[in-house]
């Protein structure tokens, strides 16, 4: 219990026995695999709503629910894959890792590490619950506008809540990355030499910090308006519905960061290893990171363009969001530069980021047509913006936490998994991700609006196609489980540096790592450190 | 600096944040039932907030505890530091939310409203005639009906000063502490802590002032709603600000603390000045102009 | 089985998911791949700066992925490669920080004029006011002093749960169109009531928010006559996706004539509230206009929605004191869906809608209640 007072004075100290040792525990260990089967088990109920959106979208007329459940659908499936799924699968990912990575005992703070992940169960106890509630779940979007969302009854007051408390665990978990990283390293584990990914979730964490405190505050209003009478976003009071826009784009934005740095840091993990080739340009990543997380607290406006913006602020908020393709390719480019004149082998994690980098970055470039403000008048709040984000969502973020699970797994569980599967799972989730997602931009060039139950005929045949690609790829996640339980029950003994290019902490221990990785600070070497 | 070595404290097992959980999930889910008109839901309120004091004070008890008896390395002491500063920032940010709230409504939507600038050249004359746009307002529609402010300084100039001296008394505690002047400390500490009461007690007076003479209320359109949420969350932020220290003026006078190790006061102190600039941009962007 | 690697069994899945497709009895419908190239002058531009921008993408596609593709087929260990150690070079990074920057201001400058020249709304032929409801558009004609409510065409929504591909322009046609003329600079006023909707037409080239409580403008300029669709943009509740909106493009002498007929039949309405109404054919309207301005609501049995809308069917308003019930759909109720059908309706449908509520479901109030009736609490409430 928590009255073990003197540092490691039961050195040899394993887990609690049954399930207390879940509720309790204060192990990085513990904590990371309690995130990773949150976000899993959020990834299924978020997708399983995502499957009922293309169901009814599978051909035109309502056969599967009435519009407002639709609503509530796209609603929920968003918030629960952003806030349930990506978000917690990176903070599971840093809680393994950054700890190993750095040589640290465990994380700074331990018990706030439990909490962080204790609260977000019961959040999202109060937000799915809303859909048990008299009127249903909140049917607004995931930006919640005003007064749309106002509307919502008896849910937005438990939405509210929920939101704060996520926002509460996110800052948690993001304080603590950041005092591991800043205080905890091994002596010899000099900033420049840190692996990416650790890179990468320093700076995400400082994003969270940021941006999760502005959106409590504008859910905050959200509340007030409709319970105490406020005037916020109420032109009669003086208020304006647009700034709530503002104020939600100003997290908004730096959190679609938030779901893609981890990413970029687990990509660069993965390709030096399977090139057998160092990270060409890793100081350059660096500052690339560090630029990306800047310029996006200065373009939040791009999701606003129709709004009515003065001319200046709309040319502003195109030149700033258009600056992001440059650093954003700058890793691109150094990821290539690292493939280049490697000597490649294509195991599943590396078929997995190489998918990334070539999908995410035809998300970017739809991402950098969409910056063009003239043009963004006819895409916005098309089915182009939403290929656009499930791109850099899907196959950015979601194949990145693949990839990362596929490498780290054997690490992890101290087994291989079953490579041919494993190839399998790929092939098939890349190809029918794609046939899910890339007729979603002809759809929406040809005219048809996002967030909608029921379409005009001519849009019939690619929303045909997307939901057959969608129901495969859906399909196609059971065979994930399937490895992922496979691999824990057993399989081949993984060898301590599983990868034979793997270079980095995390390899110099055990498969998997004893439960108190290191008791004393280790050596790093330049060699381990970069390759 | 980063120093990890084996002594580094790494607490086993800890009931005290799934307790917070429970806590915090039960006084939320009443108050969101309470809001949706079960009256009878402030008991289940009642209850978590009596889970969550229970934890705060089980959970700061153990680590109080494990402090005192000497766990804590230096190395724990700088994660505590850091932590607490990147909290302090984090509370920086949601003020931004709402003074970021207020600006928009100043500089962008009453002039709008009232027919100025590029975004209100019809917005004003077609849907609001009439409506002038001056700063303080309750909007075109004259939600919540006439009402008067508070002037800059009357009140509001005391409790500036009374805060900004609070501010000096807790540094003067502090180089008290680091003189091991015990005495002085727990002086100095009471001294700021009392200031606190009555920051908060003339605060409450204006508040009530505002609400029963003034008719100034968070009903007041944009100027009630951007008012009273500022100087109220402030006014929550010094009430958590008098606590912290109520504490640590009581673990000062149990002896606790040396003048090297003294971490939990700090975080006091630094805690306290944050509440302290907070209320300076209240002061001058609220209050004054 | 197990000699054919996944990517093989792939594309033969391809393969047969195209067949599919293509087999499918809708396969001659219109398979559009790209924008609109549009009907006015600044639609044909916004067209030609998209296919721009792609096209650029598309180039730093081919060479990116190129140089990868080259890599991975070369430089894999299957065919013998040994990794070179070189993890930095100077003039490489500093060449892809520049070029980028470049082909960005080269799309920024056809951008920044094309803006430029969007946000013009000076020197409009024609102003019309267009104010968005949940879920249906008014417009306002300011100098020809005409006003249309612009709903789901009934077609449409009878189609929603049988078979849409019967209907003509299912979910793109309205009750009523309105006329643009075409080669005139019509400036739009954009508003809304309750929530936030947004104003499109593909063809036109251009969406603009309606934001309740502010005034968004845009302008077209048309240059084809025809017939263009278009759909609210906004989330705006549960019927966005049936909000749509029709544009008939006609010349100058047809645009007269549309006018003049719109206001005869304006002046029509205001004659039909002079006189006295029967029971049954305010029954009759007042279900029609129940059906058309109510039902999304409050559901076409009078059920409504448990939790988002009430019942009507014995509803305490509706089968209660009728000044109340008559005030509440007059002024709707404020932070609800429930909006003001005051300015909406006219007063013989306002009298046809109240008494209908008040006499079908199986309320039996017996209330018949005469338009004059109605605009003697708009007196009321203008007087007070
Ligand atoms: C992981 C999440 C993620 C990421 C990384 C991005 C990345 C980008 N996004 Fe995206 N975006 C979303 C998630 C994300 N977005 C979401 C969720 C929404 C919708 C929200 C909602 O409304 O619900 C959205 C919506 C959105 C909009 C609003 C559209 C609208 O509603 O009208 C815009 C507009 O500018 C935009 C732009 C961009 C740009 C410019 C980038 C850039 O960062 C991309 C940069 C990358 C590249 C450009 C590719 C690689 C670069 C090179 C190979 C170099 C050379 C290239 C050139 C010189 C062109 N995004
Ligand atoms: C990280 C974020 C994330 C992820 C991973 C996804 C994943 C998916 N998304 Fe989502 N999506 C968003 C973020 C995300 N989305 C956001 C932000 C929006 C905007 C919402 C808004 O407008 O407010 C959105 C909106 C959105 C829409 C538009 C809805 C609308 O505008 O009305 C659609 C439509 O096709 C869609 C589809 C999908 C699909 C098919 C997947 C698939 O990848 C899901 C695959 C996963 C599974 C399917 C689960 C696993 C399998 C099973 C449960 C087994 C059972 C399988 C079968 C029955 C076949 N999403
Ligand atoms: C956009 C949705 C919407 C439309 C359209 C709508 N209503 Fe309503 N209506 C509501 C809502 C929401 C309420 C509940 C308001 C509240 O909470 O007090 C309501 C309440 C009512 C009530 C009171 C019911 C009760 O028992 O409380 C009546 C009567 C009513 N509406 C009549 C009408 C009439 C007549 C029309 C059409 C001319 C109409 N409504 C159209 C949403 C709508
Ligand atoms: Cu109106 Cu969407
Ligand atoms: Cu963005």
């Amino acid at each position: 219990m928590s009255t073990s007072y003197g540092a490691h004075a039961d050195d040899h100290h394993g887990p609690e026995p049954g399930l207390l040792r879940w509720l309790f525990t204060t192990n990085h260990k513990d904590i990371g695999t309690l995130y990773l089967w949150f976000a899993l088990i959020m990834f299924f109920v978020g997708g399983f709503l995502a499957m009922g959106i293309r169901a009814e979208l599978f051909m035109p007329g309502l056969q599967v629910m009435d519009p407002h459940l639709f609503n509530q659908f796209t609603t929920m499936h968003a918030l629960i894959m952003i806030f349930g799924a990506v978000m917690p699968a990176f903070v599971g990912f840093a809680n393994w890792l950054v700890p190993m990575m750095v040589g640290a005992p465990d994380m700074a703070l331990p018990r706030l590490n439990n909490w962080s992940f204790w609260i977000l169960p019961f959040a999202f106890t109060l937000l799915i619950g809303t859909f048990f509630l008299p009127g249903g779940a909140p049917a607004a979007g995931w930006t919640i506008y005003p007064p749309l969302v106002l509307q919502g009854g008896a849910n937005v007051a438990f939405m509210v809540f929920a939101i704060h408390m996520m926002g509460i665990s996110s800052i948690m978990g993001a304080i603590n990355i950041i005092v591991t990283i800043l205080n905890m390293r091994a002596p010899e584990m000099t900033l420049l030499r840190m692996p990416l990914f650790v890179w990468t979730w320093l700076i995400t964490a400082f994003l969270l910090i940021a941006a999760m405190p502005v959106l409590a505050g504008a859910v905050t209003m959200l509340l007030t308006d409709k319970f105490f009478g406020t005037s916020f976003f109420n032109a009669a009071g003086g208020g304006d519905p647009v700034m709530f826009q503002h104020v939600f784009w100003f997290f908004g934005h730096p959190e679609v960061y938030i779901l893609i740095l981890p990413a970029f840091g687990i990509v660069s993990q993965i390709i030096p290893t399977f090139a057998r080739k160092p990270l060409f340009g890793y100081e350059s990543m660096v500052y690339a990171t560090a630029s990306i997380a800047f310029i996006s607290f200065i373009v939040w406006a791009h999701h606003m363009f129709t709004v009515g913006m003065p001319l200046s602020g709309e040319l502003f908020f195109m030149y700033t969001t258009m600056l992001i393709a440059v650093p954003t390719g700058v890793k691109v480019f150094n990821w290539i530069a690292t493939m280049w004149r490697g000597a490649m082998t294509f195991e599943t994690p590396m078929l997995w980021a190489i998918a990334f980098v070539v999908l995410f970055t035809i998300g970017g470039f739809s991402g950098l047509m969409l910056a063009i403000t003239p043009v963004d008048f006819q895409y916005h709040d098309t089915y182009f913006v939403v290929a656009h984000f499930h791109y850099v969502l899907v196959t950015g973020a979601i194949f990145a936490i693949i990839a990362g699970v596929y490498y780290w797994l054997p690490k992890w569980t101290g087994h291989m998994y079953n490579e041919r599967l494993g190839k399998w799972h790929f092939w098939l989730s890349t190809v029918s991700v794609n046939v899910l997602f890339f007729p979603q931009h002809f759809l929406g060039l040809a005219g048809m609006p996002r967030r909608i139950p029921d379409y005009a005929v001519q849009f019939t045949d690619w929303n045909m196609v997307s939901s057959i690609g969608g129901f495969a790829f859906g399909l196609s996640q059971l065979l994930f489980v399937y490895i992922l339980v496979q691999t824990i029950r057993g399989g081949e003994r993984a060898a301590d540096r599983v990868w034979e290019g793997a270079h980095g902490l995390e390899w110099t221990v055990a498969s998997p790592p004893p439960y108190h990785t290191f008791e004393k600070p280790p050596r790093v070497t330049e060699a381990e450190a970069h390759g | 600096m980063a120093a990890a070595n084996g002594g580094y404290y790494v607490p086993h097992g800890t009931k005290w944040p799934i307790m917070g959980s429970i806590g915090m999930f039960t006084l939320l889910g009443g108050f969101a039932m309470l809001l949706n008109g079960n009256s009878s839901a402030n008991w289940i309120m009642v209850a978590g907030t009596v889970i969550i004091v229970v934890m705060i004070i089980g959970w700061f008890g153990t680590v109080i505890g494990e402090s005192e008896s000497g766990a804590y390395n230096a190395q724990v002491d700088i994660s505590f530091r850091q932590g607490m500063l990147w909290f302090i920032l984090s509370e920086v940010l949601f003020f931004a939310a709402f003074f970021g709230a207020l600006f928009y409504a100043r500089i962008y939507s009453v002039p709008w409203l009232a027919g100025e600038g590029a975004g209100g050249m019809m917005t004003g004359p077609l849907l609001w005639p009439g409506f002038e746009g001056t700063w303080p307002t309750n909007g075109p529609g004259d939600i919540g009906g006439t009402f008067g402010t508070i002037p800059a300084f009357g009140i509001p100039f005391i409790n500036t000063v009374i805060l900004i001296s609070s501010g000096g008394t807790v540094t003067l505690a502090h180089w008290a502490l680091k003189n091991n002047d015990r005495g002085k400390l727990c002086w100095w500490l009471f001294v700021t802590v009392a200031l606190g009461l009555l920051f908060l007690a003339l605060q409450a007076y204006e508040f009530a002032y505002a609400y029963g003479d003034l008719n100034l209320t968070l009903g007041s359109g944009v100027y009630g709603s951007t008012f009273f949420m500022l100087t109220g969350f402030h006014g929550l932020h010094v009430t958590i600000g008098v606590i912290m220290l109520l504490v640590m003026l009581i673990r000062s006078m149990r002896g606790h603390f040396t003048p090297q190790n003294h971490f939990a006061f700090e975080a006091a102190a630094w805690y306290w000045h944050f509440v302290d600039v907070v209320w300076i941009g209240l002061f001058i962007f609220v209050y004054w102009f | 089985m197990h000699r054919r690697t996944p990517g093989q069994a792939m594309s033969s899945g391809i393969a047969a998911l195209t067949a599919l497709v293509l087999a499918s009895p809708s396969a001659f419908a219109a398979w559009d791949l790209n924008l609109p190239v549009g009907v006015t002058p600044i639609s044909r531009i916004v067209y030609d700066l998209h296919m721009l921008i792609l096209w650029i993408c598309v180039a730093i596609g081919i060479v990116v992925f190129g140089v990868m593709f080259i890599s991975i087929m070369r430089h894999r260990k299957a065919v013998g490669a040994q990794a070179a150690r070189f993890h930095h070079s100077t003039f490489a990074e500093i060449a892809w920080t520049v070029i980028p920057i470049v082909i960005l201001v080269t799309m920024a400058v056809p951008a920044t004029t094309t803006l430029i020249k969007m946000e013009d709304t000076t020197d409009a032929d024609l102003t019309v006011k267009v104010t968005a409801y949940q879920w249906m558009w008014k417009y306002e004609y300011i100098e020809d002093g005409v006003t249309v409510y612009s709903t789901l065409a009934p077609s449409s929504r009878q189609a929603i749960y049988e078979d849409p591909t019967k209907v003509e322009n299912y979910l793109l046609e309205v009750d009523n169109p309105i006329v643009f003329p075409v080669d005139r600079k019509v400036r739009l006023l954009l508003t809304a009531d309750d929530v936030i909707h947004a104003w499109w037409v593909p063809e036109l080239g251009q969406k603009k928010d309606a934001i309740p409580g502010f005034i968004n403008e845009m302008w077209t300029l048309i240059k084809e006559p025809g017939v263009y669709r278009g759909q609210c943009a906004e989330l705006c509740g549960k019927d966005h996706g049936f909000m749509p909106i029709v544009v008939r493009a006609a010349s100058e002498d047809e645009y007269r004539a549309w006018v003049a007929e719109r206001k005869m039949a304006q002046a029509e309405q205001a004659a039909l509230a002079m006189h006295s109404w029967e029971k049954t054919e305010l029954m009759a309207l007042g279900e029609k206009v129940y059906v058309t301005a109510c039902a999304t609501c409050h559901q076409l049995d009078g059920d409504g929605i448990a939790g988002a809308f009430p019942s009507i069917r014995g509803s305490e308003v509706a089968t209660g004191g009728l000044q109340d019930h008559l005030k509440l759909v007059m002024d709707g109720r404020a932070g609800t869906a429930m909006r003001a059908f005051g300015a909406q309706l006219s007063d013989v449908e306002l009298a046809a809608v109240v008494t209908y509520q008040r006499n079908a479901f199986g309320n039996a109030t017996g209330d018949v209640v005469q338009p004059a009736v109605i605009s003697a609490a708009r007196n009321l409430n203008t007087g007070g």
